[in-house]
């Protein structure tokens, strides 16, 4: 027996194999790079399109009329081969592929970097660019290199007011930038069993930061539990917890409340140590932070009381808008000041809806703080959403502890 | 297969948004790309790109995926990258759209001229011959055919 990733790919770390693909996805913005390679190629087809998906995330709803016309090409070409596709507003690929697609054990590619985020499920999954995926396309199959496994070895449980955003900050922080390059990194202990699936995935999707190629979770109870309320009926892993290249061990009872200072996401601080720096903006949403219990942490902080700086929400994907409107949580947002952004990717990559101004600061709940990313000379801190919440509320960088 | 051209340095955990920031991706234009790489690290450095060698630290090309960033440096025309380590996407990305891409850890003095032999996998710069990591034979197949599509259109 050997790690997940070997497991999954079919031979041990070092190895080069070729894999068939069981699940492909691009967005709109990876997509058109994609669908131009595919045209060179010259192939005409789509190896699998009920398991190829086109989900528009990045800058949906269009900005302008260039994007709009390359998104128009796009999603012809969706409706042509049958390829499955969502639409603007449908929500952030890696949130629409854990909502019930994503399988244990399975081979999970995507155009986009934070593909790892499936890797919550124990898929092997992680991002290539949109050439390799017009391969993928035509032939539904890819290389890769079985990569060697960092073990980060969970124990005891987060403490209140800490969140797994503030535990994938410590271990980005620990590893640092490229830590785990060309590795994948693997979730077990005792701390990992007791985390719930929106835990994992902001987890696993924190792993890219370090240079990872994966960030995987063994599929336990929860797992099936989440999965069954999808309607997939799956079964656990048996975790091997051998063969690591290296483990690092975390105490969840010692994580505090973090931030990760510009520009450097492994830059991590305790919040404690700059409360009171000046904030323009709050965000809360993303692939990293902008699921359901999120949402309802957040309106959880901010119900009947009014945040002190402008405050976008943007709920990670439609089902996630709805169920919050349905159980009023959308409205105490909306009540206590903030504005809700259409589900997508919302300002995170600085291309729409949400940009920062030069000199500002925002407070957000994604996953790079990298220079300029949210708009030219605006600066990011990446923090959980009891942070975000708390910041909102003081419009200073706030610890939510001391909410 | 060879490279060689003028050492441009550039420091390390060089991320894909200072590559090419997402403000630019709204597009298709592969020369826009070309003319705004680097424009937040550096906005004079987009003359200097052509037929350089860029020599960085490590883990070049860290953050997203998006492969409009070693377009970018191709369209430029950057003869290649040499750096200890790159991040995966952005490595693979390199090799598919026939930008070469070296492994390997050498000093860099601005200007001077770099010679990479990516299948024997050295370095020269300054005098000095420093080994680099050798690439695979699909890779080094991929970057003669200048890139996935050409390859993949010659293999099928
Ligand atoms: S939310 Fe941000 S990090 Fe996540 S896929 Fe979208 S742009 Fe990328």
């Amino acid at each position: 027996m050997g790690t997940l990733s070997e497991e999954i790919l079919g031979a041990p770390a070092g190895e080069y194999v070729d894999r068939k693909v069981d699940r492909a996805f691009v967005h709109d913005g990876t997509g058109v790079l994609t669908l131009e390679a595919w045209r060179c190629m010259g192939s005409g087809r789509i190896a699998d399109p009920s398991r190829t998906y086109i989900l528009f995330d990045h800058i949906a709803p269009a900005n302008n009329s260039i994007t709009a016309n390359l998104q128009a090409e796009l999603r012809q070409f969706a409706r042509e081969h049958g390829i499955r596709f969502s639409e603007v507003g449908g929500g952030i690929c890696h949130q629409l592929m854990s909502e019930g697609e994503v399988l244990p054990g399975e081979v999970v590619v995507g155009a986009d970097s934070h593909s790892c985020t499936l890797g919550a499920f124990g898929a092997f999954a992680t991002g290539v660019g949109a050439t390799d995926m017009a391969a993928i396309w035509s032939e539904g199959m890819t290389w890769f290199r079985v990569p060697h496994t960092i073990g980060i070895r969970l124990s005891g449980t987060l403490p209140p007011r800490t969140e797994a955003k503030d535990l994938a900050l410590t271990y980005v922080g620990r590893l640092g930038m490229d830590g785990a390059s060309y590795q994948a990194i693997e979730f077990s202990g005792t701390g990992a069993r007791g985390l719930s699936m929106d835990d994992r995935l902001t987890l696993s999707n924190l792993a890219v930061e370090t240079g990872a190629k994966a960030g995987l979770f063994y599929a336990d109870r929860v797992t099936c539990e989440y999965l069954a309320g999808f309607g997939k009926k799956v079964v656990p892993q048996v975790p091997a917890g051998c063969c690591y290249a290296r483990t690092i061990s975390i105490d969840l009872h010692e994580i505090v409340p973090v931030v990760a200072v510009p520009p450097r996401v492994d830059s991590v601080k305790p919040v404690s140590e700059l409360e009171g720096l000046p904030i323009d903006q709050v965000f809360v949403g993303t692939c990293t932070n902008g699921r359901y219990a999120d949402l309802e942490r957040f309106a959880r902080l901010v119900a009947g009381k009014k945040v002190k700086v402008r405050t976008i929400v943007v709920p990670a994907s439609g089902s996630i808008l709805a169920r919050g409107i349905e159980s009023g949580i959308i409205r105490d947002i909306i009540a206590a000041g903030c504005v809700v952004g259409s589900p997508g990717c919302g300002p995170c990559l600085g291309a729409h809806m949400g940009v920062i101004g030069e000199g500002e600061v925002c407070l957000s709940t994604a996953n790079r703080n990298f220079r300029n990313r949210m708009g030219v000379g605006g600066e990011i801190y990446l923090g959980s959403v009891g942070t975000a919440a708390a910041t909102a509320l003081a419009g200073v960088l706030t610890d939510p502890g001391g909410a | 297969m060879r490279i060689e051209g003028k050492a441009l340095c550039l420091p390390q955990d060089i991320d894909t948004d200072v590559i090419i920031a997402g403000r630019y991706l709204r597009t298709k234009d592969r020369k826009l790309w070309a003319v705004h790489a680097f424009e937040d690290l550096d906005p004079g450095i987009a003359p200097r790109l052509a037929g350089a060698v860029i020599v960085a630290g490590k883990n070049f090309g860290c953050g997203s995926s998006r492969e409009q960033a070693a377009i970018a440096l191709r369209e430029a025309g950057v003869a290649g990258i040499v750096a200890p380590s790159f991040a995966r996407i952005f490595f693979r990305n390199a090799v598919n759209v026939g930008l070469p891409v070296v492994e390997c850890d050498c000093p860099c003095t601005d200007n001077t001229l770099v010679v990479a032999e990516l299948e024997e996998g050295y370095v020269e710069m300054g005098g000095s011959r420093i080994p680099a990591r050798k690439l695979s034979p699909r890779m080094i197949g991929i970057l003669k055919a200048g890139g996935l599509v050409d390859f993949w259109r010659a293999s099928h």
